[in-house]
Order: structure tokens, then C-alpha cells, then sequence
């Protein structure tokens, strides 16, 4: 059997708490021992992309603590596997202490939800069932930063009773992008309607990602349009089955029990 | 005549502005997506495309990391093939230059070739100053000047005008600096073009000094290149007895060898074209055939700045092709002005701060990016633009820190947020706090589809992301506490502290 420690990331942890369940039950299904390495907490991503790398230190030392030991960690997210993969060593190396750039050396690999379940798990069928429609938004850090490619849409394909539609403009950033969303919130909110815009003429009922991030912009905006499009992670709709009530008919019973 | 980008306010401030411009933002989606599919078209064609970006990059490397090498290779060879070779620090002094040569000619007048380091240096206005009138010939520059606007984009200056508002410029302005607009002259963009031949065939004529840039120059054998679709450059490259050309000291190849590796590249991706119409190359003075007093001036004006730097040094192998505009979400909303600079774009976000240095519009640059990556994915010679660009944001944050006794209110946050998630007991804390404030606020959230509680417009720090956008009420639970009390999941889950409104209790 194989395990692995659960990168559940910041975000997740305190807004969108359903998705690492998710994971849990998912990887639990296929047999996969899942550990949660409860020191951790954020892997400083937040940090670095506004600029502020010294911060960003003890944040690294205390997630590379976490993970120690862990024969390879899952994250559900491309933004924080994209920053543990890029950034850590950009990290260490700034701070001057060789010990640490040996430690982000030695760190477990980590695996993107999506790339494990391929690459490590070799499936495509998961055995879930989700019987709606459905329109995937590749996050430009999953398909640039590690370029994940096909398998979420292969995953996808494997779903029993979903309907799998095209998103236009589907490669276009969303406008998240971190403090981006803040700090040019205007930018933001123009890139984002028009992928709300391209949601909505998807005809999709669900709007799917592999980051909650991203998620949480488009989400945002399309709940303000009153759209009725409800925004799901990857995980949520991998981890169904016909026995689950999703949160899209109940909200408190991703995890099935 | 033509303005100035002096004055710029920040980037947000400006975007705000640019993107309640309906027009304009119309303008720019259909050209950039214009050219971002022909782009795409034309790449697709090339089998090797992954291996011509990186010789393209080693190419460009290779300048840059023997640059004093190949730079006093070039001025020897110029000066051997019968060339004048200037050196010019900054832009004042490369303005200098210009107009000594004009004003020794006797002449009042110069025909410009389309060039991104004349623009740079704002040499039109630096003529003006000295009574010297220079008249832009290539189409969109020609817009521009005729405008009394400022470009935009690199490769298409005016790519924010329409076809009627270009109509309305000419209409307007060519008969009070030239030939003319006919009375009936319309929309149609070759009934344009045949208005902008006309006007400018005259001052082709005429003009006894021709400014350019030049795309490459080639070390071994000191021959300048221009590449362009209109011919307005073969011509002033031909035509008039004296030719100054301006060149940025990143410019310098090798070998002419290396220009087959940089002719692929460089127009497929910037005009997503196979080849371009016009290729002029030049090697000092040829007796009897062409201009016969060549002058180069080779540009510093902060270039040496930017290869101090480790990291952003890669922007220096920029060949101008503007593939990173087209692509760029943000460019296609904002358009070219919001960044303050003849640098536009994500090209422009990096370059413009490194070559100016740090003030308030310029630290505002490296932030006007998503960090999506697009641009990366695009560029010819793999200028990891994002990687530059959160090298310069800690730039700014550490120049700040430095230079002010107080900390920022945003210096203060990111502190904050360090301390609490450099342990998970603090942030496990942090969380409850929010959980809390989540059941709190669950009072007067809405439920949006798939039952989960949202706030709408918030004042204060939470403005910024409120104002269009509905915010999650943080989970009453989070992951980690769930984890704890359930054991992973494998005790009976009972009930959880709930934000979300069910039915009549909330």
C-alpha cells in the first residue's frame, strides 16, 4: 500500500476544508494510506509572488519540518506544488544557509493531486459518479508552471455521468493571481468576468478546478451575477460516488459517512 | 509634437482608467487576438520551434555574458567598412549626437525609420528642441505622431486606434505637416495606406539624414539589420546621403551565422508572419551606392544596470518581437499607456523599472502581472519573465524597507502572516478565530449555489476583493480540526460547527 502525506495547503485548510476531505476520501478509496503532517501550514507562496522572500523563510523551514519522513506528498492544488517545486530552492538559496538548500534537496517529491493519481496510481477511472455538467478550467500554474496537460480532462472523462463541456478561452488566466486580485483589483475583476462570461456560455452547471484560488475569484464573481453556477474542486467531484451527497444537493456530506 | 509618458500615475491607477474605455478595450481584444492567432498558427508550423528557442536564447547568452567582447568587435568592423561609431551613455547624450550630425548637414528636417530605441530616448522631442522636424514614416508611428498620442505597443504603436479614428487623424493633421488627406478619403485601410504613400513619398524625396534602429548588428562583419513590412525603411535606408542609426549595446550578434536562428524567430513571432516583406542589411558605406556617411550610436541609457543583475539580465535578450503583448491578459485589458512607458506589456513591466530605476510608477510594474506565464510560454529567446518579475517585487519590497524608517501597512501584514503561519499552532489558532468570525458573520451571508455562505461588498482591507466579488465566510471547521477530531476521518464525523445556512438556523 502506498502513503503519502497530505499537503493540504493554507487556503483549503481555513475556507475550502471540504476539498481536503475530499482527497482524503478519494486517495482512501484507491487504497492509498493518507497521512496529515499536522505541523504544517502554508508554503509561503503568498509571500514570494508579492515579494517579501525574507518572510517567506520560516515559513519554508517549517513546511520542509512537516514533510519530513513523508514517502511523497499530494497537494490539491498546481499553484502550491508550482511553488514548492520552483520557489523553495529560489528561497534557500537567498537565505544564505546551506543547510537549507541541502533540506529543500532532500524534501519527499511532491505530486499535484492530478499527477499522482496518473503518473503514480496509473488510473483514469477513479470510480466516481457525477451526473452533471461539467467545464474545466486549466489554472495557469498547473498547465504552465508544471504543465499537468490532459490528466485532469482524462480524469474527468472517467467520471460516470458527467458531461464534459468546452470552456472557451479555456487557457486564458482567470485574473487571480494571488495579491494580484488586490492589488489591481480592477485587472482582476475585467479578466474575470470574462471567464465568467466564458462559464457561462459553456452551458456548464459546474465550474471544476484543480485550485481552490482560482476557484474562489471566478466563484466570487459568478455568485455576484446571481449565475447559479456553482464552483467545485477537482477532488470534490473525483471523490462522488452514487452513495455521496455532494455539497452540490447538501452541503455537509462530501466526506460520505 | 508627439507627448510624453512624464507623469504616468501608477499602474492601477491607470489601468482603472484605460479598462473603463469600452472602445479601446474592444480595439485591443480584436487585434491582439488577431495576432495571437496567427502567431499560434505560424509557430505550429515549425518542428523545431522548442530547439530554435534555445539556440536563440544561447545566442543571446553568449552576447551577454561577453558583451565588452563583442561590442569592440562591432566598432572595428564599422569603422573598417567606413562607419562612425558613437558612444552614447544615456539618452541625452545619444540625443546629442543626432542633432550635431543633423544641424553639421544644414538640414532642419530627418525621415525615421520605426526604431524602439529612438523612441526610448525620446529623440523626436530632443529634435524638436533644436528646430529639427522628424517625420515617423512607418504607418502606425506615422498614426501616433499625426495623434498627438504615445504608442502603445511595440510592434504596432497605434494598435488602440480603430480604421475611423485613423481616418479622423489624417483628415485632421496631414495637411498642417505635408501632403494633404484627400477630401474623400475613407475607412477602408487601403485607401489609408495610399493617403500615408502619398504623404510620405514627398518627404522620402527630400530628407538629407535618415535616423533608424537596427534589429541586429553582427559583430564580425559590423552589418546593421532592419527588418519591416512596409518599405518605408528600405527607403530611408537608401535614400538619404547621411544615415544615423541608434542601437540599444544589447543588440550585437555574434556572427552574421547567428542571424539565420534570429530571421526564423524573430517575425513569426512577432507579425505571425513566415518571413518579413523587407529585410535591409548594411555594412558602413558602399561608394557611389546608398548613403555615404553612416553614423552608429551605441546606446547604454541603463543597459549596463540591467546586466548588473543576475536575474534580470535575461530581459536583455529581448529582440522587440512583442509576442509577450499579445498574449498577455492584462495588456489586452489595459492596453499599452497604463505602463508608462515605450516598453508596454510584460516585457515592458520587467525592462522599464531595471532600465529607470526605482520610482513610484516603476515599483508599480512588477506587479502588473497575474504571473500566468503566458508570455514565458511565448517568447522567441525564453525570457522567464515571471521569475523577473518576482525578483524586482522583492526588489521593491527590500528597497522600501530600506529607504523607510516605518513599515508599510503591507510590510506589517506580511510580518504578521509569517509569525502566525511559521507555526501551526498559531495558524491553528488564527483559524479558529476565523471560524468564529465565520459563524459570526454567517448572520448576514447569502447562501450561493452549492450551499455555501457568502458576504457581499465589505468595507475596509476587504474592499479591494468585495466590491465585485462575493467572499467564502471562512468553514466554521477547518481541515486540521476536522483531522484532529475525527481522527483522519475514521471516527463517526457527529456534527461540525456549520457557517452555512440550513434551512431556518443559521
Amino acid at each position: 500500500m502506498s502513503s503519502v502525506g497530505l499537503m493540504v495547503t493554507c487556503m483549503n485548510d481555513a475556507l475550502f476544508p471540504d476539498t481536503g476531505r475530499a482527497v482524503v476520501t478519494l486517495l482512501r478509496r484507491l487504497g492509498v494510506e493518507v497521512g496529515f503532517p499536522a505541523k504544517q501550514t502554508c508554503c509561503g507562496q503568498p509571500m514570494v509572488n508579492t515579494g517579501y522572500l525574507d518572510e517567506a523563510v520560516p515559513l519554508l523551514r517549517n513546511h520542509l519540518d512537516a514533510f519530513v519522513g513523508c514517502e511523497a506528498v499530494v497537494v490539491p492544488s498546481g499553484s502550491c506544488a508550482g511553488s514548492v517545486r520552483h520557489q523553495h530552492r529560489i528561497l534557500a538559496e537567498r537565505s544564505g544557509d546551506p543547510g537549507l538548500v541541502r533540506a529543500v534537496e532532500q524534501a519527499p517529491p511532491v505530486y499535484e493531486l492530478t499527477e499522482y493519481l496518473v503518473d503514480v496510481l496509473g488510473v483514469v477511472d477513479v470510480g466516481a459518479y457525477f451526473p452533471h455538467r461539467v467545464t474545466y478550467h486549466p489554472t495557469c500554474h498547473s498547465l504552465r508552471m508544471l504543465g499537468v496537460g490532459d490528466r485532469p480532462t482524462r480524469l474527468l472523462r472517467g467520471v460516470r455521468g458527467l458531461t464534459l463541456l468546452e470552456l472557451p478561452a479555456a487557457d486564458e488566466c482567470c485574473g487571480f493571481g494571488g495579491t494580484f486580485a488586490v492589488k489591481n483589483a480592477d485587472t482582476s475583476v475585467a479578466m474575470g468576468s470574462d471567464k465568467a462570461r466564458h462559464v457561462r456560455e459553456s452551458g456548464a452547471e459546474v465550474l471544476v478546478a484543480g485550485d481552490n484560488s482560482c476557484l474562489m475569484h471566478i466563484g466570487g464573481l459568478l455568485s455576484r451575477e446571481r449565475s447559479g453556477i456553482r464552483v467545485m474542486h477537482l477532488a470534490e467531484i473525483l471523490a462522488a460516488t452514487e452513495t455521496t451527497r455532494t455539497r452540490t444537493t447538501e452541503p455537509e456530506a462530501v466526506t460520505a459517512r | 509634437m508627439s507627448g510624453t509618458f512624464l507623469g504616468i500615475p501608477k499602474f492601477p491607477a491607470a489601468a482603472k482608467k484605460a479598462l473603463s474605455d469600452s472602445q479601446l478595450r474592444r480595439n485591443l481584444a480584436h487585434a491582439t487576438g488577431t495576432i495571437r492567432a496567427k502567431r499560434a498558427a505560424v509557430v505550429g508550423e515549425v518542428a523545431d520551434w522548442e530547439q530554435l528557442r534555445l539556440a536563440g536564447e544561447a545566442i543571446k547568452n553568449r552576447v551577454l555574458r561577453h558583451l565588452p567582447h563583442y561590442l569592440e568587435q562591432l566598432e572595428k568592423s564599422l569603422t573598417a567598412a567606413g562607419a562612425t561609431v558613437h558612444w552614447a551613455v544615456d539618452a541625452a547624450e545619444a540625443n546629442r549626437i543626432v542633432v550635431d550630425i543633423a544641424q553639421r548637414h544644414g538640414t532642419d528636417e530627418v525621415v525615421k525609420v520605426k526604431s524602439m530605441a529612438t523612441q526610448e530616448v525620446e529623440l523626436n522631442t530632443a529634435l524638436e528642441a533644436a528646430g529639427i522636424r522628424a517625420w515617423e514614416t512607418d504607418l502606425a508611428e506615422l498614426i501616433v505622431q499625426l495623434g498627438d498620442d504615445l504608442p502603445s505597443h511595440i510592434l504596432v504603436p497605434a494598435i488602440h486606434r480603430n480604421r475611423a479614428e485613423v481616418r479622423e487623424i489624417f483628415l485632421g493633421k496631414m495637411g498642417r505637416v505635408g501632403k494633404a488627406a484627400p477630401d474623400d478619403l475613407t475607412d477602408e485601410p487601403k485607401r489609408l495606406a495610399e493617403a500615408a504613400r502619398t504623404h510620405l513619398r514627398e518627404k522620402f524625396l527630400r530628407a538629407k539624414v535618415a535616423v533608424s534602429g537596427a534589429n541586429f548588428a553582427v559583430a564580425e562583419t559590423g552589418t546593421l539589420t532592419v527588418v519591416e513590412s512596409e518599405g518605408n525603411g528600405r527607403m530611408c535606408l537608401t535614400l538619404p546621403e547621411v544615415l544615423v542609426s541608434v542601437v540599444g549595446i544589447e543588440k550585437v550578434l555574434p556572427t552574421f551565422q547567428d542571424l539565420d536562428v534570429m530571421l526564423q524567430l524573430l517575425p513569426r513571432s512577432s507579425t505571425g508572419e513566415r518571413m518579413n516583406p523587407y529585410t535591409s542589411m548594411w555594412t558602413g558605406v558602399t561608394p557611389g551606392d546608398g548613403p555615404q556617411e553612416v553614423h552608429v550610436i551605441l546606446l547604454d541609457n541603463g543597459r549596463t544596470n540591467v546586466l548588473a543583475d543576475p536575474t534580470g539580465r535575461q530581459a536583455l535578450r529581448c529582440i522587440r518581437c512583442s509576442a509577450c503583448l499579445n498574449v498577455c491578459p492584462v495588456y489586452e485589458r489595459t492596453g499599452g499607456h497604463a505602463y508608462g512607458s515605450v516598453y508596454p506589456g510584460p516585457i515592458g513591466a520587467i525592462l522599464t523599472p531595471m532600465l529607470r530605476g526605482s520610482d513610484p510608477q516603476s515599483d508599480s510594474l512588477p506587479y502588473a502581472s497575474s504571473l500566468c506565464g503566458a508570455c514565458f510560454e511565448v517568447c522567441p529567446v525564453r525570457i522567464d519573465i515571471p521569475a523577473v518579475l518576482v525578483h524586482l517585487r522583492s526588489r521593491v519590497v527590500d528597497e522600501h524597507k530600506e529607504a523607510s524608517a516605518l513599515p508599510s501597512v503591507q510590510d506589517m501584514a506580511f510580518k504578521a502572516a509569517s509569525w502566525t503561519l511559521a507555526s501551526s499552532r498559531r495558524t491553528a489558532a488564527a483559524e479558529k478565530a476565523a471560524g468564529l468570525g465565520g459563524r459570526i458573520l454567517g448572520k448576514r451571508a447569502r447562501t450561493a449555489p452549492g450551499g455555501r455562505a457568502v458576504l457581499g461588498p465589505l468595507p475596509g482591507p476587504a474592499a479591494g476583493w468585495s466590491q465585485s466579488r462575493d467572499i467564502p465566510v471562512p468553514a466554521a471547521e477547518s481541515f486540521r480540526d476536522w483531522w484532529k477530531r475525527t481522527e483522519g476521518g475514521t471516527r463517526d464525523t457527529g456534527s461540525a460547527p456549520t457557517a452555512r445556512r440550513k434551512g431556518g438556523r443559521s
